[in-house]
């Protein structure tokens, strides 16, 4: 279990199958209309938050429920830099993730220095994401409850730089991210850091007796998995060109980056991007045919992933990508639930 | 063998909502040593082994290991100190590969996950998990898992060995398997072990030297022998089988 190169050389049909999908992903913006691709872009994008989110909860076994709070943070950071003093969201994205790492870092100091855990950590979590939302509210500087816009500009010109431009760029970006994250995520997982993390999850006593430093190592993953998770708050905002603080902080936006993860597998390194494969497009499809019934149903969507959620959870507990990795014919870890 | 003690309790006590768990209790082990810590359940043993590993300082005494004061120092701290540990209930991290469980121990002295894979399989081999060591951790029988705690708490490759009753659960040829392994152990790399332990055949096989304690005190210590003919002893004993 040495990385991705030995579990494939043991699994042809898991090579082939990454493959094909990495060279369909590859070229999709010259396949697909403008909608599909951003059916795509948008998986792509609860695929790099769950990740993110995964490494926190699947990981090192610490349960956020207030994800939503760093996209948000990321978002606004980025976006409010970018149109009050032109900066690009490059620059504005190491605002946005240092603001979110001072949230995180401040949610791990509270639980972890006084013994919140469990339940009460997440409950913690949910309680600063919407506080945060509130105070946003009244945030006049970026909008408040009116919202906050960035300028649409002509969308055929692409600039990277000011991450302006077309939905492919958009793609192209995000499809990037994701596959960075997974790599990282692979190297950090067969380091000592995820090791530590895992044994962390599994037994917090026994971690701390073999010379684990656990508060250390759990402000580590919280922390990193914030910045990580604002980075992908930070794309979100110049992709929607808006940002609302219900839209932003709500927790039914942490609940839907933590669906993904637990579907697709928690503490599996692939689980998090096969659970945002599965989801998106299923909403999709349901708004669709809705649409075509003509029913008009506010929240029918959310009904719909907790149906999911029931289903997969009754029937394949670990998620569905252990379940799918044995049939591949990948063993180790990965196929473990 | 030098007349220093490796680890040197120094009149250590711990109360619990004002109920003496732990009263004035002092031992040394000296390097090399085997010292076995007997007494009728309830008698702070655990609660001793727990100041010593971190787990809670005590309310008063001192703890030195090694010419150091570690008391008060977190278990973190302890591990990296020298002394490892295993628990009672057996603690695996179970949904990790057995050799994960041992790699993990193994990468407090080394940051090289490839280098505490390799010290991990050695380990799993000394204690006869070589062949399960793929298996998940969770899916061990009661004796294996006892041997992983104690493979995964040397592979931290600690100077002093805390054993919080490794030999219960135990049938007699496991129990005999497990002192031969505590004696090469011992004999070879000079590992230093403090153990509690109920199984007297284990505790006699091993032991050098042996403190009794019950109701939280010392009440008695010295060679295996001298000790389980002390009438103190004997009653401490006695008293709880007439129960």
């Amino acid at each position: 279990m040495r990385g991705v190169g030995a579990v494939l050389r043991g699994a042809p049909r898991a090579a082939t199958g990454l493959a094909v999908l990495g060279a369909a992903l590859l070229v999709a913006p010259l396949l697909v209309d403008d909608y599909l691709l951003s059916v795509i872009l948008i998986t792509l994008y609860f695929a790099f938050v769950g990740q993110a989110w995964n490494l926190m909860m699947g990981y090192a076994g610490q349960l956020s429920l207030g994800h939503a709070l760093y996209v948000g943070l990321g978002g606004y950071a980025a976006a409010a830099f970018f149109v009050h003093f032109g900066l690009t969201p490059w620059a504005g994205m190491v605002i946005g993730i240092l603001v979110a790492a001072a949230f995180a870092a401040g949610i791990g100091l509270l639980a972890f220095r006084f013994g919140i855990g469990g339940v009460y950590f997440a409950l913690l979590t949910i309680a600063v994401a919407e506080f945060t939302r509130i105070l946003f509210e009244h945030f006049e500087w970026v909008g408040a409850t009116g919202g906050f816009f960035l300028p649409v500009e002509n969308r055929e010109i692409n600039d990277l730089l000011m991450l302006r431009g077309s939905p492919a760029m958009f793609y192209y970006v995000i499809l990037a991210m994701t596959v960075g994250l997974f790599l990282a995520n692979v190297a950090l997982i067969r380091s000592r850091m995820g090791y530590y993390w895992m044994a962390i999850r599994e037994d917090q006593d026994a971690a701390q007796a073999l010379g684990i430093n656990t508060f250390r190592y759990k402000m580590m993953a919280v922390v990193l998995s914030a910045s990580l998770t604002a980075l992908g708050g930070v794309f979100l905002a110049f992709y929607n060109n808006n940002l609302f603080p219900i839209d932003a902080f709500g927790i039914h936006r942490s609940i839907e980056i933590i669906l993904a993860p637990i579907i697709g597998g928690l503490g599996t390194l692939f689980g998090p991007i096969l659970g945002a494969f599965i989801l998106t497009p299923l909403g999709e499809v349901l708004t669709w045919a809705l649409d075509q019934l003509g029913v008009q149903m506010a929240g029918v969507k959310h009904l719909f992933y907790g149906l999911v959620l029931l289903v997969i959870i009754r029937s394949l507990p670990g998620g569905v990508w252990p379940w799918f990795a044995r049939r591949l014919g990948i063993e180790g870890p990965e196929a473990r639930p | 063998m030098t007349d220093a003690p490796l680890l040197d309790v120094r009149l250590i006590s711990k109360s619990f909502r004002g109920l003496r768990a732990v009263s004035q209790v002092s031992l040394a082990v000296r390097p090399g040593e085997i010292v076995g810590l007997i007494g009728p359940n309830g008698a702070g043993k655990t609660t001793t082994f727990n100041m010593i590993a971190g787990v809670f300082p005590p309310d008063e005494g001192e703890i030195r290991f090694d010419g150091a004061d570690i008391t008060g120092l977190r278990a973190d701290q302890v591990c990296h100190a020298g002394i490892g540990r295993t628990f009672q209930l057996v603690k695996p991290f179970y949904g990790l590969s057995v050799e994960d469980n041992v790699l993990i121990g193994a990468l407090r002295a080394t940051r090289d996950v490839d280098a505490a894979r390799a010290a991990a399989v050695d380990l799993l081999d000394r204690f006869g998990l070589a062949d399960r060591r793929h298996q998940a951790a969770g899916a061990l029988t009661l004796p294996d898992r006892k041997r992983l705690e104690v493979a995964r708490a040397m592979a931290t490759r600690p100077r002093l060995l805390l054993l919080d009753e490794v030999m219960a659960g135990l049938r007699p040829g496991e129990t005999d398997e497990m002192v031969q392994v505590f004696q090469t152990l011992n004999r070879e790399t000079g590992l230093t072990i403090l153990m509690i332990e109920h199984v007297m055949r284990a505790v006699m096989a091993l032991s050098q030297h042996i403190v009794v304690l019950n109701y939280g005190e010392r009440i008695a210590e010295g060679e295996p022998e001298q000790v389980v003919r002390d009438p103190k002893v004997l009653e401490s004993y006695l008293g709880e089988e007439a129960v």
